[in-house]
């Protein structure tokens, strides 16, 4: 049960709260150039999805039996050459980003040649999209947050695989969200009259600004939920499933600036 | 481009002409997340440019012997290895702005600004004309990120790399150091860059 409340705050806040796009600022890049209309916009955020949910399996796999010191198949050939206890301590987290980065490339590449022969269809809907999305940084960016989860000083509180993938997918979601919302405000603002130093991407920023806003209406919902969902009232209730990490000093102070006054409610 | 500019001239042309900010709008990604404060963006400047300069200099190096179809990859990879250099150097001799970064700094990795000097510039030119519009590339860069980080700064917290400028009666505006502001202050920026290009054009056609 509590496994399962675990997964849908997971997801709830990966969605909506710490949006992807509009909490986190990654994958800005294709939300200012593809959202010009709703099939587009709609096309790209599955490609993303989808691609997020397989570089989120592959960097877990390898992150949990490759990267990380004492894991199984790198002690197992570290344990070849050196005695066991230089084995376990073998740490290949350096390499990370470096892995990270080849697997999605390689695996975008090896999609694209599958759903290119199996599902012609699909391909013709998004398989466009599916080169610019290695350099989409929101891939990068899901590897990174489960390698966080995953390399942590005790092993029980490591990440497990669903949870991984859960937060992937929906990361995807919101970012699909955020992107089809986006194109449904830019098919309007096309018959608005912008002044003509705002128009493009100047307009479509302000407008992220006001989304982004509304957004953050969502912030405390999950430490909300988590109350009301748990069976014993928890302590710390300000503490968010995924937790806020500190990037950035903007980011720190919002959670200092909202926490309280969503404990204050609560009250 | 069709005719060779000189190193200078590349140097030049990427700090206003082709500001990577404003005029191309690339690497959005951090010049959104790390500019709320002017110290971050200033280390995030520093750390692309690294990265760009060695970048550049070793894929112009090794041009000749690239193939076509795997220079994505060599590039991606050339990257990805000097972000580590960069992310490892913070970790260890600023720990507090490396934290503070925290994933932004791998980010860098898939910065379109990067590949893309490599590709428009680097995989065919001279290591120094290389090196050089990595740098005119970089300054720009910083100065797109500092001016968003000086805004917001300014506004948000009344001070400036820590120092208060504003009276301390002034309501610090939170919501400019909240991600929301970081669009608002954008886009507002970049409509005005906007109307002074337009403007000048303007008065160029006129005379």
């Amino acid at each position: 049960m509590n496994y399962l409340i675990d997964i849908f705050l997971i997801a709830i806040s990966a969605a909506l709260i710490n949006n992807f796009v509009l909490h986190y600022f990654v994958g800005i890049c294709p939300f200012i150039g593809v959202s010009r209309n709703i099939d587009m916009a709609f096309g790209m955020g599955c490609a993303v999805t989808f691609v997020m949910a397989i570089a989120a399996f592959i960097s877990w796999v390898v992150t949990t039996f490759i990267l990380i010191p004492g894991a199984p198949v790198t002690t197992f050939i570290a344990g070849i050459f050196l005695p066991a206890e230089q084995a376990k301590a073998v740490d290949l987290t350096i390499l990370s980003y470096i892995v990270y980065i080849f697997a999605i490339a390689s695996s975008v590449q090896f999609v694209e040649m599958y759903v290119r022969k199996f599902f012609p269809p699909l391909y013709k809907s998004f398989g466009v999209f599916l080169p610019l999305i290695t350099t989409n940084c929101a891939i990068l960016f899901a590897c990174l947050m489960i390698m966080s989860k995953v390399v942590v000083d005790n092993p029980a509180e490591a990440w497990d695989i669903g949870r991984a993938l859960v937060l992937a997918i929906f990361g995807g979601v919101g970012f699909t969200i955020a992107i089809v919302i986006m194109a449904g405000i830019r098919e309007e603002l096309d018959m608005c009259d912008v002044p003509k130093p705002f128009q493009g991407a100047a307009i479509t920023l302000v407008t992220a600004g006001i989304l982004a806003m509304g957004f953050m209406g969502f912030t405390g919902v999950d430490s909300g939920l988590r109350k009301a969902l748990m069976p014993k009232p928890v302590q710390q209730a300000s503490i968010t499933p995924v937790k806020p990490d500190d990037a950035g000093p903007s980011l720190a102070l919002a959670h200092k600036l909202v926490i309280p006054q969503q404990e204050q409610n609560d009250k | 481009m069709s005719n060779e500019p000189t190193p200078l001239e590349r140097f030049i042309q990427g700090i206003i002409p082709e500001n990577p900010t404003y005029r191309q709008m690339l690497g959005l990604c951090p010049t959104l997340a790390v500019t709320g404060n002017l110290k971050s963006a200033m280390t995030m400047a520093g750390a692309v440019l690294f990265v760009l300069f060695c970048a550049n200099v070793i894929v112009s190096l090794i041009r000749n012997i690239l193939k076509p179809h795997l220079r994505i990859v060599i590039f991606t990879l050339t990257i990805a290895t000097f972000v580590t250099i960069v992310d490892r150097f913070l970790a260890a001799y600023m720990y507090s702005m490396s934290k503070a970064l925290g994933p932004y700094i791998p980010l860098i990795i898939v910065n379109c600004i990067i590949i893309c000097r490599c590709e428009v510039c680097a995989s065919k030119q001279s290591v120094i004309h290389a090196g050089a519009d990595a740098i005119g590339q970089s300054i720009g860069f910083a100065l797109g990120l500092g001016s968003i980080a000086a805004v917001r700064e300014i506004l948000g917290a009344g001070s400036l790399l820590g120092f208060h400028v504003l009276p301390s009666c002034w309501p610090n505006w939170v919501i400019m150091a909240l991600p929301p502001g970081a669009f608002f202050t954008f886009g507002l920026l970049m409509g005005t860059v906007n109307w002074f290009v337009s403007k000048k054009e303007k008065k160029q056609n006129n005379a």
